[in-house]
């Protein structure tokens, strides 16, 4: 198979870090040559974070480009936006309606922008998206964001979802797996085009 | 066993492979992780030193010994340590030595971009570049088996890129690599002018020699494909390179100091076009045009800034992959976390319109708006000297509007001969200490400060107080730095006071702190909208359409806010009434 691209963008803090575990586990026990890239450190303080996955037969470069994306898993409406030139052109968007304000919009100097909808519409075809905090607050913790978007993920990927729940029992502290796993299935639920 | 690892991990998991006894560090963005991994195995003693130089200099103790040794570090790192890194090239090693320098392209997390293998060529040490985690474990256990072979340290080159990417490496067995014996060998290991000429008849032979072998080693590899293209390449850039060209032939070069020449003649004799692709400096190419072998290089790429596949694409084959542009949004700065303690002491700084000499952690950070108060940020530790300097250059009343702001970690990294110095030299310098006990910015190591140690040893902390009292300094204050009013009516004092004096702001980092503390709301109907909280740079506070409001799944409850508020209308969520 030839290499798939999932590029991760969410801000720091949102457990992004979490999910590229979760994958990479997955993609392992798939057979699969894997490469995930992320940056630590300063970004991690509340800025703009990006995960590079990439799977297949044999990956070379651990970073997915501009134009090169199957699939863009979004934590957040604007890093979907900032992120969204990276999906190739019938590559998906898959996005979590959370809006988070950065510090610029904080001061008030700048406008979270209001049509970002519109935006995403318009730069790739039928995205999906899911309000994975109402989920996740729902099911009573709000931590569980990141997992409630890998449902939402498992739901495009080809893959047996007994071999995800293996990933994630695999990878979260054992006292969370239930509720992860309730979290993963509804997501997985929930997001239908 | 086949396992998904950082590149990081892989360097410390050959370290293990190899033998390793003694493995140190300080900690830096992109390299913190081989340490902490390198800690995890029982066999291996590893440590956090204080710096990278002292890290280096009980590395080199080591390997004397008759240990195996590794130190790691980020790439300026290797400027503190560059010292006794020029010397161990002279003296060589007992067992074997290998020092990790982890480069950042495109700095991502680094002040600056300076490029390590020229210090290879510098100090004439060998050098390796993985270019993944397979690698980074084969090339950590050949890199023993050279250095002792040769007598000389080995340097391995990482990237952000190789180091914080995670791919699949089969682990092996650890090789019980027995001490060598220790001889007391002045000719070879005591520098001084006699011996260190003798020495470098030494390392001329030696790098001689390497270089003869370079071009047989296994860790260079050539991959002809069309032989129209060439491409000479090493570590990350191969990687992109090999997925924008799949057709092309490749070089890709595993030892980079010193060249195999031979390799690099007999491959660019087979191919047409020729490049070298490296990322920062034209190390590779430089060398390779002074063969009088034709190659482009720097004529087309940057050399500042990270390469990538599309780039490579786009300059040898005249076309990159179509790719929409970025769109213009708001950027999303890191910030200091909600309930960091770092925040109401440059709050009042700027309160205060003092300036301040800065240094290098998470409170750098407040050098970006609102905050504002930060004027400098150079390299560790060089807060203390530029008050100093500034002082003594501008004069005692420019010396009462200034402090130098500088992180535990890295006072104690590099802070105290600055103090010293102050001292020595009858300054008057207020110097904010903002201890966090933690070094933040790399994510939570330990520190001598901490009474922890990187094997989890509990140990008696440093004790900054009598540590500034021991220097000399006469005025020392410990502050809460959530207690706003003392921190201003101190920093007001001590600035104006003509003497030395040192503050620490003493409360440990909001996300080591899990002492449960109610959050924080604002009552709209006292709220004057004055934004006075909004100056605070807290993420948690808010402004939405005309309200100032708190975002109670972010607020931690620090409490700064109620404050700085001068209308009373910030307090505890549901203790309203006690108001
Ligand atoms: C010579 C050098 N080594 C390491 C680093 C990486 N680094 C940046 S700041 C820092 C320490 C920060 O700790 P501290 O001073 O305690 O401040 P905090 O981040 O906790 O606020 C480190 C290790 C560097 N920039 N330069």
């Amino acid at each position: 198979m030839s290499a798939k691209n999932i590029l991760i963008a969410g801000v720091g803090g949102q457990g992004t870090l979490l999910a590229s575990r979760v994958l990479g586990k997955l993609f392992l026990s798939l057979g699969y040559d894997v490469k995930i890239s992320e940056v630590h450190g300063m970004a991690q303080r509340g800025g703009s974070v990006v995960t590079h996955v990439k799977y297949g037969d044999k990956v070379y470069s651990p970073l997915v480009e501009p134009g090169g994306a199957d699939i863009l898993l979004a934590f957040e409406k604007m890093e979907a936006v900032r992120w969204i030139h990276f999906l190739k052109d019938d590559g998906m968007a898959i996005v979590n309606t959370q809006e988070i304000d950065p510090m610029p919009v904080i001061l008030g100097t700048e406008q979270y922008p209001g049509d970002l909808d519109e935006l995403l519409n318009e730069l790739c075809s039928n995205p999906v998206t899911i309000d994975a905090l109402s989920i996740a607050a729902d099911l009573g913790n709000v931590r569980v964001v990141n997992t409630v978007l890998m449902g939402a993920l498992a739901r495009h990927l080809d893959i047996d979802v007994t071999k995800w729940e293996d990933a994630i029992k695999a990878t979260v502290p054992p006292k969370t797996i239930d509720i992860n796993l309730r979290a993963f299935y509804s997501g997985y639920n929930d997001c239908q085009e | 066993m086949k396992k998904l690892i950082l590149g990081n991990e892989g360097i410390a998991r050959g370290a293990y492979e190899a033998g390793v006894k003694v493995a140190t560090a300080y900690p830096g963005t992109p390299s913190t992780e081989i340490l902490e991994s390198a800690s995890k195995y029982d066999e291996i003693y590893a440590e956090w030193s204080p710096n990278e130089k002292v890290a280096m200099e009980v590395a080199i103790g080591a390997s004397f010994a008759g240990a195996r040794a590794m130190v790691a570090m980020k790439h300026v790192g290797l400027n503190v340590a560059a010292d006794p890194l020029f010397t161990v090239s002279y003296t060589g090693v007992n067992a074997g030595l290998v020092i990790v320098a982890a480069d950042d392209p495109g700095m991502h997390s680094s002040q600056n971009e300076q490029d390590s293998r020229c210090y290879a060529r510098a100090s004439q040490i060998p050098m390796l570049e993985p270019a993944d985690s397979q690698e980074a474990i084969d090339f950590v256990k050949f890199a023993y088996e050279l250095s002792e072979k040769y007598d000389t340290p080995i340097l391995i080159r990482m990237t952000t890129r190789v180091s914080h990417s995670q791919s699949v490496a089969v682990l092996g067995r650890r090789d019980d690599i027995p001490l060598r014996e220790y001889k007391k060998l002045p000719e070879k290991n005591v520098m001084m002018p006699a011996m260190a000429k003798k020495r470098q008849e030494a390392i001329k032979t030696r790098m001689k020699d390497i270089a003869e072998a370079a071009s047989d080693m296994w860790i260079n590899r050539i991959e002809m494909n069309d032989p129209s293209i060439g491409i000479i390449t090493s570590g990350i850039t191969y990687q992109y390179a090999r997925e924008a060209l799949p057709n092309a032939s490749i070089l890709k070069l595993g030892i980079i100091n010193p060249l195999p020449r031979k390799l690099i003649e007999s491959f660019a004799a087979k191919v047409d076009r020729l490049y070298v692709i490296e990322e920062l400096q034209p190390v590779i190419e430089e060398q390779v045009k002074s063969w009088g072998i034709s190659v482009i290089g720097k004529e087309v790429f940057p050399s500042q800034g990270e390469l990538s596949a599309n780039i490579i694409a786009e300059k040898v084959l005249g076309e990159a992959p179509k790719a929409g542009l970025p769109q213009r949004i708001p950027a999303r700065p890191p910030v200091m976390c909600p309930g960091c303690p770092h925040r109401g002491v440059f709050y009042v700084i700027r309160k205060l319109g003092l300036h301040a000499t800065g240094d290098i952690g998470c409170y750098t950070l407040g050098a970006l708006p609102p905050l504002q108060a930060m004027d400098t940020c150079v390299c560790m530790g060089a807060s203390i000297g530029m008050a100093h300097g500034m002082e003594k250059a501008r004069g005692r009343d420019f010396g009462r509007k200034l402090v130098a702001v500088i992180g535990d970690s890295t006072f104690i990294h590099s802070g105290i001969t600055g103090l010293i110095d102050v001292v020595y030299n009858q300054g008057n310098s207020t110097v904010v200490i903002l201890d966090n006990s933690t070094t933040g910015m790399t994510g939570h190591q330990d520190h001598p400060g901490t009474g922890h140690t990187l094997k989890g040893n509990e140990v008696p902390p440093l004790d900054l107080v009598k540590l500034a009292e021991a220097v000399g300094i006469k005025h020392i204050s410990v502050v809460d730095p959530f207690d706003l009013a003392r921190v201003e009516n101190v920093l007001r004092e001590e600035v104006q006071r003509d003497e030395p004096s040192v503050i620490i702001m003493q409360r440990p980092c909001a996300l080591l702190d899990r002492s449960p503390k109610a959050p924080v709301e604002i009552d709209q109907d006292l709220c004057r909208k004055c934004n006075v909280c909004l100056r605070l740079g807290c993420p948690a506070i808010q402004k939405k359409q005309d309200a100032v409001i708190i975002d109670q799944s972010l607020c931690n409850g620090c409490g700064l806010c109620i404050s700085v508020c001068r209308f009373n209308a910030i307090g505890r969520t549901g203790e309203q009434d006690e108001r």
